[in-house]
C-alpha cells in the first residue's frame, strides 16, 4: 500500500443520515470476485435510472463533483454489511477519504485497510461543511488535523496503529505474520493444537 | 462475560500503539467475501492456517429453485455461477472444508454453526458477514469482518483489535402471547437507535432473555449489528446446553462434562461495570413493523406511521416507502412476504409461520416466498409436514439460502411492490431496485399473507 500524508481537495456532500453499505454498493454486485471496477457502480441506485443513464440531479453526476476525492456524510455513514466492497467502490470511484460525525464500525475498519481514511469529527465543523459543498479541505495524517479554508483546523482521531501503517505504507497482515511465534506458543498454552 | 471471553484470546494484549492480536476459535466463511482474501493468500504465497478451525459454505448467491441446485440446470446468473465455482476451487486448494451447493449440510453461515454445534459458549467466532453476531445467543464473542480481515484470519488465525466498551440491556419481565423475539428486537432496536450500539458489544439479559429458546435468542443477537454494535451476547445457561448437548460436532463424555463447568464460569459477575445500560420492558410490547429505511424507524403494529416535520431524510424515507405520515401501519397492503433469513429462517420460525398460515391460503396478488434457512431445516420442516402447509396456503417453498433477503441470487421484489419480510434489513434497494420492505415476525409475515395487508397476528391466532 502506498503511504499517504496528506490529501488536498474539494468536497463532495451528501448530507443524508444512516447511508448504508447497500447504497454505498448494492448487493446485485457483489458476486464479483475482484477488487476491481467497484466505482462504476458506487451509488448505482441512486446515480443511474432504471435504464441506467445517469441521474442528472445526483450529486456524483454533476460538475461540481468532478475530480472531488473527499466525500462529506451525514452521521452514521456506512452502517450495515461488512462488504467491504463498499470501500473498494469508493477508492475505484476515486474518493480517499469520507469525513462524518460517526461512522459504522466495520465499515472504517475496512476502510482504513484499503487507505481511504474515515474521518469522524465534531458536529460543528461538521455543520460547516455539509452547508458548504465543494470546499477545498486538507487533511493532514501526520497531525491529524483538517484544514478548512476558512482557517480552522480541526482534529481527529485515527487509532494508532492503523494511522501509522496509513504513514508508512506498512500492512497489517505483515504485522500478523510476525506475531507467528507469540501465536503459536498461545495454540500451545491453550491446547489449540 | 465478554471480558472473560475476550481476555482468554489475546495472543498480545492490546497497547496505545497497537491493537490486541485476538485468536480466532472458529472462522465461518461464504462464496461473497472470500474470493479476494484467497486470492490474497495466493499473491504472497501463504497457507490457510487452521483448515480445522475453518468452515466454508454457499448461501449468499445460491439459487433457491430445486432444479439449479439439485437438477443440473445451471444457476440463472452467471456472476454468480462463477463466484460459486471460485469458492468451490478455493476449498480445493487451500484444503477447506466446504459444505457444498449439494451437501445436506449446507445453509446460511449462521444458521448451519449452531446445528452443527461448532458453535459453542465462550468461542471468538468470526465470519465475512455483518451477521456473525448470531452466534452471540450462546455467549460467544462473534462479530463480522471484512475481506482483508478474512485473509489475515486465514494466514494467523487472528484478526487486530481495540476492546470495544459493553452495553448491557436490561429486558424485565416477560413477553405476553403473540409478541415475539424479532418484536422485541426491533423494539430494542427502535429505543437504543441503529448507531447506539456504535463500538460497543451489547449483552442482553434479564427475565425476559433468560426466559427465551436458543432459537429466539439468535434471532435477537442477530440484529445487534441493527444497532450499530458488532456484536451482542446472551449468558449460556441450562437452554444452550440442552440445545448443545446432542448436536454432531458438540463436544462428547468427559470432554462435554468439561466444557459444561467451562462455559459456566461464562455469565456475567454479579455488580460488573458496563460502559452503557439501558431497561426495556418485554411486557409492555407488542407485534412490531418497520415502516421506514432503516430498522431504527419501527413501530407497533396497531400504531402509525409518526409524525416529524422538518427531517429532510424521514421525508425521504417515507416517499421511498409511499407512506404517510399519520397513516396506520395495519392499512399497508403488501404484494410479497418473505419467511427465512439468518434471522428468521429456523424450524421454530417455520412452525409459527405455519400454525398461523395453516386452514388458510395466501391473499390473491401475493407473492409468499419461504426459503428455509438449512437444508437440515428443510428437511426437518417436511419431516412435520410444515412444507405441505406452505404449499396448500399458495407458498412458495424452496431450498435454504439468504435468498430475498439481499436479492443476490436474483429473488428479488419488484420495484414499488410491498414486501413484509422476516429479514433484518429494509434498507433502500435491499430486497431488489425500488423494493418496499417492512421488517416483521414470521407470524406477522404470516397473517399479512393471509389478509394482503399488514396484520396483527393475535387477530388469526385467538
Amino acid at each position: 500500500m502506498q503511504p499517504i500524508k496528506t490529501i488536498s481537495s474539494c468536497t463532495v456532500v451528501m448530507p443524508a443520515t444512516n447511508i448504508d453499505t447497500d447504497q454505498i454498493i448494492p448487493g446485485r454486485f457483489l458476486t464479483t470476485t475482484t477488487k476491481q471496477g467497484l466505482g462504476e457502480q458506487l451509488f448505482a441506485d441512486w446515480r443511474y435510472d432504471s435504464s441506467g443513464k445517469p441521474i442528472p440531479d445526483f450529486i456524483l453526476n454533476t460538475a461540481a463533483a468532478k475530480g472531488c476525492r473527499v466525500l462529506v456524510a451525514g452521521r452514521n455513514f456506512g452502517c450495515g454489511s461488512s462488504r467491504e466492497h463498499a470501500p473498494w467502490a469508493l477508492l475505484d470511484y476515486g474518493f480517499q477519504a469520507v469525513i462524518s460525525t460517526e461512522i459504522a464500525d466495520i465499515f472504517r475498519n475496512n476502510s482504513l485497510k484499503n487507505g481511504l481514511l474515515p474521518i469522524v469529527i465534531d458536529a460543528e465543523p461538521h455543520s460547516w461543511l455539509l452547508a458548504n459543498p465543494g470546499a477545498k479541505v486538507t487533511i493532514d495524517l501526520e497531525s491529524n488535523t483538517l484544514c478548512l479554508p476558512n482557517g480552522k483546523h480541526v482534529t481527529f482521531n485515527i487509532e494508532a496503529f492503523a494511522r501509522y501503517c496509513l504513514l508508512n505504507g506498512v500492512d497489517e497482515l505483515g504485522f500478523l505474520l510476525q506475531q507467528d511465534a507469540a501465536i503459536t506458543a498461545y495454540e500451545a498454552r491453550t491446547l489449540r493444537t | 462475560m465478554f471480558e472473560k471471553v475476550w481476555e482468554a484470546h489475546e495472543v498480545v494484549p492490546e497497547t496505545a500503539e497497537t491493537p490486541a492480536v485476538l485468536y480466532i476459535d472458529l472462522h465461518l466463511t461464504h462464496e461473497v467475501t472470500s474470493p479476494q482474501a484467497f486470492a490474497e493468500l495466493e499473491s504472497r504465497g501463504l497457507k490457510l492456517r487452521r483448515t480445522d478451525l475453518t468452515l466454508a459454505t454457499l448461501d449468499h448467491s445460491t439459487p433457491t429453485r430445486t432444479e439449479q441446485v439439485f437438477g443440473g440446470v445451471p444457476i440463472s446468473i452467471d456472476s454468480a455461477a462463477k463466484q460459486v465455482a471460485q469458492l468451490e476451487r478455493n476449498a480445493k486448494a487451500f484444503d477447506m472444508e466446504l459444505l457444498g451447493l449439494q451437501h445436506e449440510l449446507r445453509g446460511i453461515v449462521h444458521i448451519i454453526g449452531p446445528e452443527l454445534g461448532v458453535t459453542q459458549p465462550g468461542k471468538t467466532i468470526v465470519c465475512g458477514d455483518s451477521h456473525t453476531s448470531t452466534h452471540g445467543a450462546f455467549g460467544a464473542l462473534a462479530f463480522g469482518i471484512g475481506t482483508t480481515e478474512v485473509g489475515h484470519v486465514f494466514a494467523t488465525q487472528c484478526v487486530l483489535q481495540r476492546k470495544p466498551k459493553t452495553f448491557a440491556i436490561d429486558v424485565i419481565n416477560r413477553l405476553p402471547t403473540g409478541v415475539t423475539a424479532k418484536d422485541l428486537i426491533l423494539a430494542i432496536i427502535g429505543q437504543v437507535g441503529v448507531s447506539g450500539g456504535t463500538g460497543h458489544v451489547l449483552e442482553y439479559r434479564g427475565a425476559a432473555i433468560t426466559a427465551l429458546s436458543m432459537e429466539e435468542r439468535m434471532t435477537i443477537c442477530n440484529m445487534s449489528i441493527e444497532a450499530g454494535a458488532r456484536s451482542g451476547m446472551i449468558a449460556p445457561d441450562q437452554t444452550t446446553y440442552d440445545y448443545l448437548r446432542d448436536k454432531p460436532r458438540a463436544p462428547k463424555g468427559d470432554a462435554w462434562l468439561a466444557a459444561v463447568e467451562r462455559w459456566s464460569t461464562l455469565p456475567t459477575d454479579a455488580g460488573a461495570a458496563f460502559s452503557k445500560s439501558v431497561e426495556i420492558d418485554a411486557a409492555a410490547l407488542e407485534p412490531m413493523v418497520t415502516y421506514g429505511t432503516n430498522p431504527g424507524m419501527v413501530a407497533p403494529v396497531s400504531g402509525s406511521v409518526p409524525m416529524r416535520s422538518g427531517d429532510p431524510v424521514f421525508d425521504k424515507a417515507l416517499a421511498y416507502m409511499g407512506l404517510r405520515a399519520g397513516e396506520p401501519i395495519a392499512d399497508v397492503p403488501v404484494n410479497v412476504v418473505f419467511v427465512g433469513s439468518c434471522t428468521n429462517g429456523r424450524l421454530s420460525d417455520l412452525r409459527q409461520a405455519a400454525k398461523v398460515l395453516k386452514g388458510h391460503k395466501v391473499a390473491k396478488g401475493v407473492h409468499m416466498l419461504i426459503v428455509p434457512g438449512s437444508q437440515q431445516v428443510k428437511k426437518a420442516a417436511e419431516a412435520e409436514g410444515l412444507h405441505r402447509i406452505f404449499i396448500d396456503a399458495g407458498a412458495d417453498w424452496r431450498e435454504s439460502g439468504c435468498s430475498m433477503c439481499l436479492g443476490m441470487n436474483g429473488d428479488t421484489v419488484p420495484k414499488g411492490q410491498y414486501s413484509v419480510s422476516t429479514s433484518n434489513r429494509n434498507f433502500e434497494g435491499r430486497q431488489g431496485i425500488g423494493a418496499r420492505t417492512l421488517l416483521a415476525s414470521p407470524e406477522t409475515a404470516a397473517a399479512s399473507a393471509i389478509r394482503g395487508r399488514v396484520t396483527d397476528p393475535r387477530q388469526l391466532l385467538s
